[in-house]
């Protein structure tokens, strides 16, 4: 089981974030590939890189000699099931409500 | 034709046995894909993904490749169209594995045509279907299911 704080946690940096960016705009990719898109030292892409991984945001996957990394949404999924679904839904209401003070009904 | 591949891992709280299940009898998929998978399960056979209302449309076919419960299932994937169409197939293989007292359950789902309207149907699509199963079996509800 992956800690939420650990995912908020790694969120909670911009270089981290564009890592994600850049692994769901291409998923799959090697350290290299992912350098190749950052203006950081590989020591501190790899660094970045174990903190999403300890978070579960990513996930390594080797193919022959070479080391993928994968976006893996999950825990986001879970921290969007947790966290900001229940608030579109009072949202909905509010427009809902919205629309039948406007509409001068009160039968929906 | 570029391809694009998705590595999707979830814990879970349950029993290899359990998520096996959970992902093969349609009178679970039901409950939290909104969907039956449908099949005899064997190396060879079609499966199918049919929707859950009265309806019953015909979503997903495919072929199951491997089968090994409660450890491993592999399968193609496509649109009923396609069936004949192996070429036209992505793959999916689902790994279970117990980590302590949870599962780790690993989707692969590569072999898609990036850009396609599938890929994108799968990138919105495994996170929700995932955290759905996993809600089910730790708490005995599905989330809200989704219209598709």
């Amino acid at each position: 089981m992956k800690d939420p704080d650990l995912v908020f946690k790694a969120l909670a940096d911009a270089s981290r974030r564009k890592l994600l960016d850049t692994l769901h705009a291409h998923d799959g990719q090697t350290l290299s590939e992912l350098c190749a898109h950052h203006d950081m030292t590989r020591q501190a892409v790899t660094q970045h890189l174990n903190v999403l991984e300890a978070a579960g945001l990513v996930i390594t996957i080797w193919r022959g000699r070479e080391k993928l990394h994968f976006l893996n949404p999950v825990p986001l999924q879970a921290i969007y099931d947790r966290w900001i679904r229940k608030f579109e839904r009072s949202r909905l209401k509010a427009i809902h409500d919205l629309k039948r003070r406007l509409e001068g009904t009160h039968d929906g | 034709m570029a391809r694009s591949s998705f590595v999707y891992v979830i814990y879970i709280a349950a029993t290899p046995e359990q998520v096996w299940h959970a992902l093969i009898d349609g009178e679970f998929t039901r409950q939290y894909w909104g969907h039956d998978n449908v099949s005899d399960w064997q190396p060879g056979s079609g499966w199918e993904h049919r929707r859950a209302d009265a309806s019953h449309a015909l979503r997903l076919v495919g072929e199951v490749i491997e089968s090994r419960p409660p450890h491993r299932l592999a399968i193609t994937w496509a649109e009923p169209k396609d069936r004949a169409y192996r070429d036209r197939h992505s793959r999916v293989m689902f790994d279970i594995e117990p980590v302590g007292k949870m599962v780790r359950l690993t989707v692969t789902h590569d072999n898609l045509d990036a850009d396609s309207e599938m890929d994108g149907n799968i990138r919105r699509g495994w996170p929700r279907v995932l955290s759905s199963l996993k809600s089910l079996l730790e708490t005995g509800r599905p989330l809200e299911t989704w219209a598709s």
